[in-house]
Formats: structure tokens, sequence, C-alpha cells
């Protein structure tokens, strides 16, 4: 049986409220009551996290693909170089940018928990969470990767990146054909997220299976 | 009063063997299980962190540990692997699960053909 | 309980097979995104007062049926209230005490 039915409750937008989130309202009341942090810390975390999504990775896959050096910095010094150069404060220790090639496809996977890189790409897709995505992708990748509509050449190298420590990774898809000349906007609007944890390709238009 | 330097016991291209420890008990591990006693080669020296065994129980102030990337290839790691031979998982490995590849403690794992 | 002898476990996939990945997605809701808050709030502080290791750690020890049945952002909020009260944050009492106040009121 998945486990994914399990993963999330059920949208109760006006319905009633479980224990668990009777027992978050309880948790946070008594800490803001406590001083430990108020209403407004809470609202400006939230909003913080909220304006986070994938178009900030996508910025910065597009600027990689068209600035060579820029690229090796990235790669070299992945959470220094996008702070730096393009002003995107990943806050976690460190973001390990990894490159996709035409000998190697990466993939990313935090099998103990859920770890992903929230400030570069927004929340995390339910599927990342799921049992499922964590218990497979690191024993049967191109299996995995089938699912999402994502078929590896056997040809090519896949390289999982199971995140069990501080850093977090950030996929750098290949460019697809038929770019050339595009202004970075451009490019950046056609990366999406399943490209930057490693779940596809870019295509040159947007045809993942999981939209956004 | 400065923590004295951290000197990583490994180096990239070193080959490291993951300790083959199942330890029981309350405890908060952050090397799979999946990997214990698996051999592969160190892909970069990650910095020093503080051990997240430690930390998970309220253990603040411990000492930092070199943290590691290493390698491995996939064909080794699971006995019924699919996918290309060529194929390979990263992983950030800290530095009390690791041993010199062919050390003391390996031969835990009967599949290893290094 | 949690099984605290057994050898693997139970957040410990990796090399499992825990099915097909289901391709839904749910739009993240007030009180979940508010447990994210909680949480980053908690451990992002210089003076943290609590880790993500002990936040994660919380979710690790949690009983097996919970773990197998409650959903993502529930598991948080299990881990990250029995971890506050087990620092004594919050009084397990008190906590218990505003629940109750709220399922009354709800």
């Amino acid at each position: 049986m998945p486990h994914d039915s399990h993963e999330h409750a059920p949208i109760e937008a006006d319905g009633p409220q479980g224990y668990y989130q009777h027992l978050a309202a309880a948790t946070r009341s008594l800490l803001i009551e406590k001083g430990v942090f108020g209403a407004g810390d809470m609202r400006a975390m939230i909003e913080r996290i909220d304006e986070r999504s994938p178009a900030f990775g996508a910025r910065i896959v597009a600027r990689a693909w068209t600035d060579a050096a820029f690229k090796e910095r990235l790669l070299a010094h992945g959470k220094k170089t996008m702070k730096e150069e393009m002003d995107i404060d990943p806050v976690v220790a460190d973001i390990v940018v990894v490159e996709n090639t035409a000998d190697v496809h990466n993939v990313v996977v935090c099998t103990l928990c859920s770890c992903y890189p929230v400030f570069i790409l927004g929340r995390p897709p339910d599927w990342y969470k799921s049992y499922a995505y964590r218990s497979r992708t690191v024993r049967d990748p191109r299996g995995v990767l089938r699912e999402f509509g994502t078929e590896i050449d056997p040809g090519r190298e896949v390289r999982v990146h199971d995140s069990t420590a501080d850093m977090r990774y950030l996929v750098l898809p290949m460019r697809p054909e038929g770019t050339e000349g595009w202004p970075e906007e451009k490019l950046a609007g056609i990366v999406t997220r399943d490209t930057m944890v490693g779940a596809a390709e870019v295509q040159g238009s947007v045809q993942n299976r999981y939209c956004e | 009063m400065s923590a004295p330097p951290i000197r990583p016991r490994f180096g990239p291209g070193d080959a490291v063997t993951v300790s083959a420890r199942f330890p029981t008990g309350r405890r908060h591990l952050r090397t799979p299980f999946y990997i214990r006693g698996k051999t592969g080669e160190v892909e970069r020296v990650c910095g020093a962190y503080r051990n997240p065994e430690e930390l998970a129980f309220g253990a603040y102030d411990g000492a930092r540990l070199p943290l590691y990337r290493v390698r491995f290839d996939q064909a080794h790691v699971w006995d019924d692997y699919a996918g290309n031979p060529a194929d390979t998982i990263d992983i950030e490995i800290y530095e009390t699960w690791l041993e010199p590849a062919g050390g003391p403690t390996h031969g835990g794992d009967d599949s290893d053909a290094a | 309980m949690p099984d605290y002898d057994n050898i693997r476990q139970q957040h410990d996939m990796g090399g499992l097979d825990k099915g097909p990945v289901a391709p839904s997605e749910h739009e993240i809701v007030l009180w979940e995104k508010q447990v994210e808050a909680i949480m980053r709030l908690l451990s992002m502080r210089e003076d943290q007062i609590v880790t993500v290791d002990e936040l994660r750690r919380g979710i690790e020890e949690m009983p097996p049926e919970l773990y197998d049945t409650i959903g993502y952002y529930e598991r948080w909020i299990v881990s990250l209230s029995n971890i506050l009260v087990e620092k004594g944050v919050l009084g397990r009492a008190e906590l218990d005490a505003r629940v109750r106040e709220l399922e009354a009121g709800a």
C-alpha cells in the first residue's frame, strides 16, 4: 500500500480542525505568550519562505548557461557565488551545484528526512518528501526517473546525491538545443523545479509530468 | 581561546570504508543504513561540522568533525543493481564513520570486491 | 513506544521499497506554514532554542504507529512540541491544557 495517501492532511480550509492543527495552534500561542517570538516574527518568516520559488534556482541556472566563468565559480563555491554575485542567499551551510553533462545525470534525494534547498527552490513537492521517493531513488534511480517520464540513456552515468548533512544540492541541468542566443530571462523561463532536483531534463518547452 | 585545528584524516581520492556499525538504543545517526560496510572514494573534504549525533541530544558545544563526500559504485552498494555499472551515489559522511579501505574494521561485507 | 533495538530505524529507508511515487501535490495550508515557521524561528536564531538535529531525532523516535500514518507536517509538530517539552521550554500540562481549550472552542 503506498504511503503517499498518508503523506499530507486532507485540505480542510473551512473544515473542523484536527488534533495536530490544535497542537500547532497551542504550541504557537504558548511560545508567543512566553515571548519566545512574536506573531509578527511568524508572519515575516512565512512570507520569507512564501516568496521563494524555483524561479530563484532558474535564474542561477540561466546565468550558469550563459557565463562559463560564473559557472565554474558556482560549481566550486555554490553558496558564496550565488550570494555574492546574484544576491540570492540560500541560508543553509552551503549549496553544492552538480552539473549534468552528456556523461552524467545527477539526481538528489534525502533518504533520512527531506532536506531540500527551500530558499532557492521554494518548498519541496510532496513527491520529494514521500517515503516512495526517499526509499527507492538511491537503489533504483532510473526506475524512479522513469515514473517521472524521464529516461536516462543507458550509456550515461546516473549519479545520486543523498543529502545527509548540512549541504543542499542544486542540479544544473543541461541546456537544450535550440536556445542559442537566448537572453537569461528567457532561459530561466524554461528551467523547472523538477530539472533542478534531477527528476527531469529541460525541454525546449515545458513538458514535465509534475506541474508546479 | 581558540579550538585546535581540525586535521582531516582523509583526502580526495582516498579509498574509505564506512564502518559496519549498527548501534541500537536511543540515537540519531546520519550515516544511512544501506551504506554501512561499503567502500568508496573520497570525492572531497566538505569542511568540519559539529556532530549531529550529539546535537540531536542537546550537546551544542561539541568538537567539529571533518565531513567528506564519498562516492560509491551503485553496483557495489546493491547486489541487484539494475542500472549502468558506471552509476554512482555520493553521500556526505562524518569522519567517525570512515576507515581506510581494507583496514582492520573492514570485512563485515562479503560483497565487497575491492 | 519506539523500538530502540531495531537495527534499522524507521526513517532510515534508503534502499527499501515504499511503492510508486505518486504525482499528487497538495497546496500547503496555513497551519502547516506556521509549523514550518516555528521550526525555523527556533532553530535559526543565534541562541538556538532547538536544533534541526533535535527536531529530526524527535521524528525518528516517534512510535511507529504514528510515523507510518500521520502526514509530513503532523510529524513535525509532534516532534517539535515533544522536544520543547523535553527541553523545558513548554510544560506538558500547559500544552495539553491549551490543546483541550482549543478543541473545546473549535
